[in-house]
């Protein structure tokens, strides 16, 4: 099935230079993507979640950042090693991107028209005609009501879920492979973020888009993801489809993070778990596992020596002594 | 004073709020207001827990600024301890914030960067002192903030740090030690772990549970996340639109909610369970909230609602008790 994958990241690795020290966002952070999956990561701020995906894009703002290592493998090419020209050509086209506030994303100064039909000219040579018809059925897609008379509005005119939805649909108007999804309804309240997660799952399907999804909420991986990938400290602590991850977390911190949330659907007086202690400064990390002093479980070995990979089977891992050959 | 576990802490009625605007030019002046609470008759018994729970601007951080009375309500009455507020000077105000004190959303906001801990802790006991309503000595106050640290679970040897120092959930226990300061009955507290990550938000609301319980508080808790209210409150307060749509016990809300609101806010909250997503009918809202700058002659909810009848454009339902304390306002229960 190695002929699915189409986006290959290996070995990623973004650091920034910053007064204080090395700061290590991203420390070696491979996975896979294939042709139509929806990804998960999820991760506590600072975790370095969107940073690796800003790496992906080449994104890093550089100076204080760089990316110190590894490759992206887009189609068969590494981002990394491209041109500017080449990059160009696959940000916003092949591989696009929506963020968590939609109103910092779109010009405040510029019509929605405008804003989409730049896009589209640009990556499909299409006239500016051709081009606005284009974005009217976008927004027709995305679910915006009276898309030919909204499309000559500004951005203030739109609700926070609207402006969500004007987002996706510039996003998804290049056809693009990979939508890189950051956050997309931390913004917006329940009953929207429903209906935006309702729209994303159902563009990606008709469209054959691959989506990554950025996200803090378990609740919102749970529903959307086929696979997950959990970030701790720069790290990607542990790797599985999603129903591995729920019904049989492996790494301490993501037993911990499950039950840590309240449910709603299990009403119970109990006390919360909690993980004690607060999650690290990845300045200076010293190469030790770094969830240990929050950790249960943790042994000698942990304060000493980053844990091994432990692959316990397709696609499945965890970076834990626990598990492989550290037990 | 008798210490009645039944009696009513607060008692909220009829409390509206609303906001004037102006738009239009210097010629076409058009003067309205947002109608950002519209009635709410709300009341919390000594030691528990009140949910308030809603999307962003149905009125929910609005309600509680207007009962600790940093906005003066349009109307209605708040009752703390059977002390009308909205009609009190300023002073009797000071007084009974002694009693109800204030936990903000932000720990980046609430908390002034240029204060030392030890500063923003013992704050509102100086101010107090100084206004004669208090007399604690200098080291009676630092003592008490060291006290008071240690319970919310920060070293005493902070308390020379400043803000910038810790990070969000240690931030969050300043401003928690900071409300406990004057040993309020009632504590106020505005999306108090909305800001917060998922282990850091676990942390403190287990804090807010043990300090109710120690000593004894009574909480007004405001959340949109609604398993964090299910999983705090006693009682909890729907809001949407300005106006209370359901009131109830909290396990009996999460088993039976009986607003078409309620079921849809239910129902869109995602679980962490991919098993149990999989198998979830959902209820989709179509539409936005509208927007609350004009006075309604009909059920607030009538744009979204999928089961509108034509009486509920015609009047707006009242709050009613459904059975055993579960309080509805929709046409679709009782007459």
């Amino acid at each position: 099935m190695t002929d699915d994958v189409i986006l290959q990241v290996k070995d990623l690795k973004a650091y920034f230079k910053l007064d204080e020290g090395l700061l290590k966002a991203v420390d070696g952070v491979s996975f896979d993507l294939r042709k139509g999956e929806t990804l998960g990561i999820v991760g506590e701020s600072g975790s370095g979640k969107s940073v690796t995906n800003l790496a992906i894009m080449r994104l890093i703002p550089s100076p204080p950042g760089h990316i110190a290592g590894g490759e992206v493998v887009f189609m068969g090419d590494d981002i990394l090693k491209m041109s500017d020209d080449g990059i160009r050509k696959i940000r916003g086209n092949k591989i696009s991107m929506i963020f968590q506030d939609p109103m910092t994303c779109l010009n405040p100064f510029l019509k929605i028209s405008t804003q989409m039909i730049e896009t589209i000219v640009l990556h499909q040579g299409l006239d500016k005609k051709a081009a606005k018809e284009k974005a009217v059925d976008m927004l027709k897609l995305a679910g915006i009501p009276a898309p030919e008379k909204r499309i000559d509005q500004y951005p203030h005119q739109f609700s926070g879920g609207m402006r969500q939805r004007v987002m996706i649909a510039m996003a998804l108007s290049c056809e693009p492979e990979i939508l890189i999804a950051d956050e997309p309804t931390t913004a917006l309240d329940v009953t929207i973020q429903a209906q935006i997660l309702e729209l994303i799952n159902e563009l990606s399907e008709r469209l054959g888009t691959a989506v990554i999804l950025i996200t803090h909420s378990l609740g919102v991986v749970a529903g959307m993801c086929d696979s997950i990938c959990v970030m701790y400290a720069g790290r990607i602590v542990e790797r599985g489809t999603a129903d591995e991850i729920f019904s049989d977390p492996r790494h301490p911190y993501t037993q911990g993070l499950i039950k840590s949330v309240p449910r709603l659907d299990k009403v119970s007086t109990q006390r919360l778990y909690s993980i004690p202690g607060q999650p690290p400064n990845v300045i200076n990390l010293p190469d030790c596992c770094p969830f240990f002093p929050r950790c249960e479980r943790a042994m000698d070995v942990c304060k000493t020596k980053y844990p091994k990979v432990a692959e316990l089977g397709d696609k499945r891992t965890v970076a834990c002594w626990l598990y492989g050959e550290g037990k | 004073m008798a210490e009645n576990k039944n009696e009513n802490l607060l008692e909220v009625s009829g409390l509206k709020m609303h906001f004037p605007y102006h738009t239009g030019s210097l010629w076409t002046k058009k003067k309205g207001f947002i109608y950002a609470v519209d009635g709410v008759d709300l009341a919390i018994k000594k030691g528990e827990t009140l949910g308030l729970v809603g999307e962003s601007g149905c009125g929910k951080s609005t309600t509680l600024r207007a009962v600790a009375q940093l906005y003066r309500p349009t109307a209605g009455s708040v009752k703390l301890k059977g002390q009308e507020l909205t009609t009190a000077t300023d002073h009797e105000i000071m007084r009974a914030r002694k009693d109800m004190q204030i936990v903000f959303q932000d720990p980046y906001a609430s908390l002034n960067p240029r204060m030392t801990t030890r500063d923003i802790i013992s704050e509102p006991m100086r101010i107090f002192t100084r206004a004669k309503i208090l007399s604690l000595s200098r080291t009676e106050i630092d003592e008490r903030v060291e006290q008071l640290m240690e319970r919310v679970g920060l070293s005493r040897f902070f308390k020379n740090r400043y803000p910038h120092e810790f990070s969000g959930g240690q931030r969050q226990r300043i401003g928690i030690a900071r409300a406990l300061a004057l040993k309020p009955d009632l504590v106020l507290c505005d999306e108090p772990v909305s800001a917060l990550d998922v282990s850091i938000q676990a942390q403190i609301l287990n804090l807010f549970k043990d300090l109710q319980e120690e000593f004894g508080l009574t909480y007004m808790f405001i959340a949109h996340d609604l398993a964090v209210i299910q999983y705090i409150s006693n009682r909890i307060a729907v809001m949407y639109l300005g106006v209370i749509v359901e009131l109830s016990d909290s396990a009996e809300l999460y088993k039976k909610p009986l607003h078409p609101y309620t079921q849809a806010l239910l129902s869109a909250a995602p679980i962490p369970d991919p098993a149990v997503e999989r198998k979830r009918q959902r209820i989709i809202l179509t539409g936005d909230v509208p927007s609350p700058d004009k006075a309604r002659t009909g059920c607030y909810f009538y744009d979204r609602c999928s089961k509108r009848m034509d009486k509920c454009a015609q009047s707006v339902p009242k709050l009613k008790d459904a059975g055993s304390g579960h309080q509805v306002a929709c046409f679709l229960y009782g007459d």
